[in-house]
């Protein structure tokens, strides 16, 4: 392959990947790997790859409702997202998407890329895993979806094959009138990665959560939803929700000392933003600020 | 797969449109300033999180350092140097300029082009709309509101008429705009990384990734023949003169490249020399480079234990330097005292973090050689690369550039030795920028502190003595370790009557980066351990944390714990009456919304600094110039370097009344050391005092030269009318050219073995409240408002104090809550934070005029008065709040929740 190419169309940009003798970096929006080239280069590690720059192919622009779920293509940006007039429960995404970087990042980084990326601190996984979200991989061989919760398979690991891009991510819908937000803690106001974020979406049926799917990130190396606790909260009313929540909850984090904060903060912090949301959920009608 | 056909990316730029030679992948923010010479966009990071790239692309706003070319083709791009073509955008400039938005100007590309995607979109916006348009930018110098302020008034400046400069006589205490302020707002301001010959070779070192190492560096003609551009390795054995420098004559103890041992991770190993493109190309690894890596001295008190390794030779005990204040007897008056309080708190190394990161050029032309950099020191520079070229200082020329930001970190050389040897040597001009990562690796620090301290008072609140221990990690070379290690006991009681003091600080040496000059030199840190002192003392003699610091505070006629008695100019009680009345009323607001309850508690705090301005107890003179040739405009020959502080403007208030004519009628000739006096360095906050005070004499020696020419009396009034020189309504015909010097070197004495004497000729003074709110279950602080009062003496221009009041505050805040630098950990502006524009709250300040006489009209100085008493003012609300005491700075959310009582 040459050093730089920018198919429009997927079947072109998936012969080049199939073709190409060694893997090319696949550029999308680029917020994650220029900075990336950078901190190599100040080192003296060049990146000689080729890059193979899908923001360009037709298929993967833009959201559209597919019957019982909502397509995000590939190439849809953290602004559009933002932008976007979608349902309740998209408003954990939104807000997440109102948090990322500053507005320079949000206009052209994508949701896809976040996501291939595999930080752990990503802001677009815990809302999409509180969404169920799946994600849409192509390539010559045909087309696979695989949960969120799959694909992400560790820290910066993911579970795209090497001729593989990835297309979409599928949101199923959630119940009319689900509710939805997102918490995110950091050190400064602006262009912040996150210490803990947390996301809910929960569903209600005749005044009682008929669903509750809750997660929590940047406290283990891919973000986890708590099955316990959504669980217990099955049945009860939002306002009986924050008190139910307890630590042993949040069990199953395995947080980390990093130059941002200590590994019992984020455990005691992420309790304490799950509890903010969940209460924040409880009042009627509140949507998040997008 | 067929290569497809070869063609040129086309960009659209300004609407203009381009055929560009660059790879598809290249960064748009390359591709503008080196393919189509736009070098109004600015870069500081390549990584996004500094925003001073940002263009708009097709109307949004984008980091051009993270478009890749060909993503770009196609759409409008619209950089700063198309803004003056749009109404709105000449608009915003003219709001920037004259509401001081832009000091150092290297941020406000970036920050013009976010706020005209929002004025497109939003003509009238509020401060929520500004503040989330502009997040993505980062600005070090201006603490962000008189940039919010200039967006939101850009609409008013749509039919404007321009400002009316000061008259003649006028220009001292008006709130005048940048005489350089313009070429920051075009565009058209050069950099260290703007101006280089298009023909320069560039320069590229390598770095020690180890803290401390041994290597030996191999032939290097097969690198060489394997890279055609590749012209040249340096190395320690390629430095014609003195392989060291250093800010003291006798200490140039850091090699421009290391000989077999790396002390830091970013001590320099060598330097390759060659074509862009081949540099680019060359990995670290290819290099006949091996290392032995020892274990490093990572903290002072490793270093400092019995048997440590010394770092270098000449200190066995690793300390550099030790600085000593003693009066009285410390310990028999705490014995005596009423109540006693103490404490130890520990500091992090703070970055400078000035968003243009180091960059210049230097040529050689014949026997002389020519050095163009970002400095705040250009006659130092000059005996740097004099004595690593070995040549007299006649032989070397230093040219400023544009300063993106100093902070104290520009003091100190970075590529100026390097280039001049790399110029000099190849005869071919050579450029050189460093990146965002080795800028933070390489660039001085602010010394983390380890203080322990005590202090005491009688029944009435009256402080009776001080003991001050502080170990300041100066890191692996000298650098302004020394001026630390003196400044600090001078300043540790802060500006109060302390009868009995005992104070110590050591410099220790470290395999840590180089600690140096940073805003307020070791005293910011002093300032933490002191005033949280003073607020357990007020507590515990049950007065008021204010009226405390109003008992105790210097006065004039007051005796300071060097001997020295203060005769003027003292405004510190000032400073605390203007304060009373916001002290008072912020309090009651805390008090009624803690009333509530709740998780988030309000809190108020306070904490006062005083400052001596310029050298401690050692001379640092300063010579300034005006010229007048016949028939010609007066030019003011001003070596001075501008960093964005204002001294291009005051010096020119100053010098235009001392003269008699209006600033406007004035030609500059700035920074160059072959055309402008040594004035000393831009540091110590000295430039208004000591320049300004040459300033003035200059402008009184042309006048009065004038006037004896003219044979007109004092009070003649002058005027320029058509190029002609007018006294008193006539004209004055020159055949020669008349010139006035002036010189001034503030009066101070050197200081004892125990620190007595007269280190400072005046001191700058202030107070300042801090009010927050902190979430007590996420140990978030939540800053709310501070107020600001300070003793300037004069404000010359009080457009400018505000600025540098407000940067200096929004310093301090990332000093208290979230700066960190950790060696190898922190080296981007991602995970080290400083403030965004989200994180400054609304400032008060209030001017207090307590005029010094040696002072130009009565002025002090401001630079680093601004940063001292925010941290403590904040550390002492945050334990108003909630009886948190912060020991452990920067106090991060985890540390703060730690704090917390239980
Ligand atoms: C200043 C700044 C602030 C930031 N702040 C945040 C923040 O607050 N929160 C946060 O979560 N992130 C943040 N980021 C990171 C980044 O912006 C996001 O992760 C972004 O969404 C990445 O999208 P992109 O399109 O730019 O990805 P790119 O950089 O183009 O790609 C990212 C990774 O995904 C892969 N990839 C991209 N698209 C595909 C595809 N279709 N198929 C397969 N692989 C693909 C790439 O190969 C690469 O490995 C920030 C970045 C910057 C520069
Ligand atoms: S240079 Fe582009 S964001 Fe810093
Ligand atoms: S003026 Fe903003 S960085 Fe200097």
């Amino acid at each position: 392959m040459a050093a730089y190419r920018r198919p429009e169309s997927l079947a072109e940009a998936l012969a080049l990947l199939a073709e190409a003798p060694a893997p090319p970096l696949l550029l999308a929006g680029g917020t994650d790997l220029y900075p990336a080239r950078a901190a190599a280069e100040a080192w003296g590690r060049m990146e000689s790859r080729p890059v193979l720059d899908l923001s360009a192919i037709r298929e993967t622009a833009g959201m559209s409702d597919a019957g019982d779920h909502t397509r995000i293509g590939a190439r849809v940006t953290w602004a559009a997202l933002r932008e976007a007039p979608l349902p309740p429960w998209f408003d954990a995404l939104r807000s997440a998407a109102t948090r990322v970087g500053g507005a320079q990042v949000q206009n052209r980084a994508t949701l896809v890329g976040n996501l291939c990326n595999a930080s752990p601190a990503a802001d677009g996984v815990p809302p999409l895993l509180a969404l169920d979200a799946a994600i849409e991989l192509a390539s010559r061989r045909g087309t696979r979806r695989l949960p969120l919760g799959e694909f992400l398979a560790g820290n910066r690991r993911t579970a795209l094959a090497p001729d593989e891009i990835a297309t979409a991510v599928l949101v199923p819908h959630a119940a009319p009138g689900a509710r939805a937000g997102f918490e995110k803690l950091g050190a400064r106001s602006y262009l912040v990665i996150s210490i803990v974020m947390a996301a809910a979406v929960i569903e209600l049926a005749e005044g009682r959560i008929a669903r509750a799917r809750i997660s929590v990130g940047a406290c283990s190396p891919v973000a986890l939803r708590l099955a316990g606790l959504e669980t217990e909260l099955r049945g009860m009313t939002v306002a009986e929700a924050p008190a139910v929540l307890r630590a042993d909850h949040l069990a199953a984090l395995s947080p980390i000392d990093d130059v941002r904060a200590t590994a019992s903060y984020r455990r005691q912090a992420a309790q304490v933003l799950l509890r903010r949301l969940l209460t924040r959920l409880a009042a009627p009608a509140i949507r998040e600020a997008a | 797969m067929n290569a497809p056909p070869p063609r040129l990316p086309k960009l659209t730029v300004n609407g203009c449109d381009h055929a560009v030679a660059a790879p598809p992948d290249a960064r748009l923010s390359t591709v503008l300033r080196d393919r189509l010479g736009l070098t109004g966009t600015k870069l500081g990071c390549d990584a996004g999180d500094c925003g001073a790239c940002t263009v708009l692309v097709d109307g949004a706003q984008a980091c051009a350092c993270l478009v890749p070319l060909a993503q770009a083709e196609g759409v409008a791009v619209l950089t700063v140097e198309g803004l003056a073509a749009l109404p709105m955008g000449m608009a915003l400039q003219s709001a920037f300029q004259a509401l001081g938005a832009a000091q150092c100007g290297y941020c406000t590309p970036g920050m013009l082009m976010a706020a005209m995607a929002l004025l497109q979109a939003v003509p009238r916006p509020d401060e929520a709309q500004v503040m989330a348009a502009l997040g993505g930018v980062l600005c070090r110098c201006t603490g962000y509101r008189k940039i919010i302020e200039a967006v939101m008034a850009a609409h008013r400046f749509l039919e404007a008429p321009a400002a009316v400069p000061p008259a003649a006589g006028a220009a001292v205490g008006s709130r005048m705009a940048r005489a350089d302020g313009w070429p920051k707002l075009d565009g058209t301001e050069r950099y260290g990384a703007d101006s280089a010959p298009a023909d320069a070779l560039w320069l590229r070192p390598i770095r020690s990734p180890h803290a401390r190492a041994r290597f030996t560096l191999g032939d290097m003609a097969p690198l060489v023949a394997r890279h055609p551009g590749l012209h040249r390795v340096l190395t320690a054995a390629d430095v014609p003169g003195r392989n060291g420098y250093g800010i003291y004559p006798d200490i140039k103890d850091q090699p421009v490249f290391a000989e077999g041992l790396v002390r830091y991770r970013g001590d320099m190993v060598c330097a390759l020399v060659g074509e862009r493109e081949a540099l680019d190309a060359i990995r670290t690894d290819e290099l006949p480079l091996t290392w032995e890596v020892l274990p490093p001295l990572a903290d002072p008190l490793a270093a400092l234990a019995e048997g440590a390794p010394p770092l270098h030779q000449r200190w066995l005990d690793n300390v550099l330097t030790t600085g000593r204040v003693v009066q009285g007897d410390a310990a028999a008056a705490l014995a005596a005292s009423a109540h006693v309080a103490e404490g130890a708190w520990q500091t992090s190394f703070v970055e400078h973090a000035y968003i243009e990161p180091e960059a210049g050029w230097a040529q050689r032309i014949g026997d002389r050689i020519e050095v163009h950099a970002s400095t705040q020191a250009p006659y130092m520079d000059l005996e740097e690369v004099a004595g690593v070229l070995g040549l007299p200082h006649e032989s070397v020329r230093i040219v400023p550039t544009a300063c993106g930001g100093g902070f104290g970190g520009k003091l100190d050389v970075a590529v100026q030795p390097m280039l001049a040897i790399a110029a000099w040597l190849l005869r071919r001009p050579v450029r050189a920028t460093w990146s965002r990562a080795e800028s933070m690796a390489s660039s001085t620090k602010r010394h983390p502190a380890r203080i322990t301290a005590r202090a005491g008072c009688d029944a009435e609140g009256r402080l009776t003595a001080l003991e001050f221990e502080g170990i300041y990690d100066t890191g692996a070379y000298a650098s302004w370790g020394p001026t630390v290690a003196g400044r600090v006991p001078a300043h540790s009681t802060g500006p109060y009557r302390v009868p009995h003091v005992r104070s110590r600080a050591r410099a220790v040496l470290t395999n840590h980066p180089p600690s140096g000059a940073f805003r307020g030199f070791g005293v910011p840190q002093a300032a933490i351990a002191q005033e949280a002192l003073w607020d357990r003392l007020a507590d515990a003699a049950g007065i008021d944390r204010l009226e405390f610091r109003h008992i105790n505070a210097l006065r004039a006629g007051d005796s300071t714990a060097t001997g020295q008695v203060i005769t003027h100019s003292a405004g510190l009680a000032a400073c605390l009456e203007a304060l009373r009345p916001r002290w008072t009323a912020l309090r009651a607001e805390a008090a009624t919304a803690n009333a509530g309850g709740g998780p988030l508690r309000h809190g108020v705090g306070i904490a006062c600094m005083w400052y001596g301005i310029g050298n401690t107890g050692m001379s640092n003179p300063s010579t300034m110039r005006v010229t007048l040739e016949p028939g010609g405009r007066p030019t003011f020959h001003n070596g001075a370097v501008d960093i964005g502080q204002g001294s291009t403007t005051v010096l020119l208030q100053i010098a235009a009344d001392a003269l008699g004519l209006p600033a406007n009628a004035f030609a500059l000739v700035l920074g160059d050391t072959d055309l402008t006096a040594d004035a000393g360095k831009t540091s110590a906050s000295r430039q208004t005092f000591v320049s300004g005070r040459a300033a003035m004499e200059a402008g009184l020696a042309l006048r009065d030269a004038i006037l004896l020419r003219a044979n007109a009396g004092p009070e003649a009034r002058l005027a320029l009318a058509d190029g002609v020189l007018m006294v008193d309504g006539r004209p004055l015909h020159l055949d020669t050219p008349l010139e006035g010097t002036g010189r001034f070197d503030p009066p101070t004495t050197p200081l004892d073995a125990n620190g007595q004497g007269v280190p400072y000729a005046t001191y700058g003074f202030a107070a300042q409240i801090a009010a927050l709110a902190v979430d007590t279950e996420l140990g978030i602080v939540h800053l709310q408002r501070i107020v600001a009062a300070h003793d300037v003496g004069r404000a010359i221009n009080p457009l400018l104090v505000e600025g540098q009041i407000e940067g200096g505050i929004a310093q301090g805040i990332g000093l208290a809550l979230m700066e960190e630098y950790l060696p190898g950990r922190t080296e981007n502006l991602h995970d080290y934070l400083i403030p965004t524009i989200g994180d400054v709250p609304v400032i008060e300040t209030i001017l207090i005029e307590d005029p010094e006489p040696l002072g130009p009209y009565g002025a002090k100085g401001i630079g680093e008065p601004a940063l001292v008493p925010t941290a403590p003012a904040i550390f002492s609300a945050i334990r108003d709040a909630t009886g948190a005491e912060i020991t452990r700075v920067p106090a991060l959310p985890h540390r703060i929740l730690e704090a917390l009582p239980r």
